[in-house]
């Protein structure tokens, strides 16, 4: 793997879960959204666009993904998929360090099951 | 919010079971309920994941191949890929996935959604292998079985561990 794959995979993986984390603490900060009636699904969505944790979590998840389209540009899809199913287990390191969630042991032996899964069902 | 796990071993004696108290039976209810709709959401996020996929790769191909040759045709197969109804099909699907997305994780755990959404990863391949009899090498069923194993144990554990803001 070169210098340049690895560093792209690495924007994929820490911008995508970063962005994705950010996104959660903005939607939490807003409360439960009880009701899946347009007007209560748009007066939600309205109010986390007024967190700015979600435009910091919109500009990472944008990075992430045309990193990803950079990174398919010369590395081959049965590569660039089950790599960055990292994700899974960065995603869950962040749930836990960043915004507090208790990932007990079962949560964690369930994610890194579909970390291998994932990479699994690509490379073959 | 209580977890089912810490509702187990509470000793007093309830109206409703044997060892559970009162105040334990709105509990397993709201938590029952917040699991029904975390699931709900995160079948939706799938369907449209799925269904966007399937409608940009299909709407792209109505474009045919990009040339990169010249600015201006680039602007022309941009201009044909806004014209076209199937791409923006793809568009709304994968705007009907972020608002489930953003909606499921205003109550639920960002590392119980992110694995149980990996699920789509397995039943693409299943569905291929079972309506189109797709050839499925042995490495992507073991996948497709890791797959379903993690996102059944990530289905035991609660949807929410912290407390609402």
């Amino acid at each position: 793997m070169t210098t340049r794959t690895a560093l792209f995979l690495a924007i994929v993986v820490f911008s995508g879960t970063g962005g994705e984390i950010c996104a959660t603490r903005a939607m939490k900060s807003i409360g439960e959204v009880k009701g899946f009636a347009p007007h209560v699904v748009f007066s939600a969505l309205g109010r986390a666009f007024r967190v700015g944790w979600m435009w910091l979590g919109i500009a990472l998840m944008a990075l992430s993904f045309y990193s990803f389209l950079a990174l398919l540009s010369w590395s081959p899809v049965s590569f660039v998929i089950p790599a960055s199913a990292l994700s899974y287990a960065v995603g869950a390191l962040g749930a836990k360090f960043l915004l507090g969630e208790r990932v007990n042991g079962l949560r964690w032996v369930g994610v890194l099951l579909v970390c291998l899964g994932v990479a699994l069902a690509w490379a073959g | 919010m209580f977890s089912r796990d810490a509702l187990r071993g509470v000793g007093c004696r309830g109206r409703g079971s044997v060892g559970r108290p009162d105040w334990a039976s709105p509990l397993i209810l709201g938590m029952k309920r917040l699991k029904r709709k975390t699931h709900l959401l995160v079948v939706l996020m799938v369907f449209f994941s799925s269904a966007g996929d399937i409608l940009l790769s299909k709407g792209m191909k109505q474009v045919g191949s990009v040339s990169v040759a010249s600015p201006a045709s680039l602007v022309q197969a941009f201009l044909h890929t806004i014209v076209n109804g199937t791409i923006w099909l793809g568009i709304g699907s994968f705007l009907m996935f972020f608002v489930c997305y953003m909606l499921v994780l205003s109550w639920a755990d960002y590392s119980y959604v992110m694995p149980a959404s990996a699920i789509g990863y397995a039943i693409v391949p299943l569905l291929g292998y079972a309506l189109l009899g797709e050839a499925v090498s042995s490495t992507r069923w073991a996948g497709v079985g890791f797959i379903c194993l993690g996102v059944m144990l990530v289905g035991r554990t609660p949807p929410r561990t912290t407390e609402p803001e």
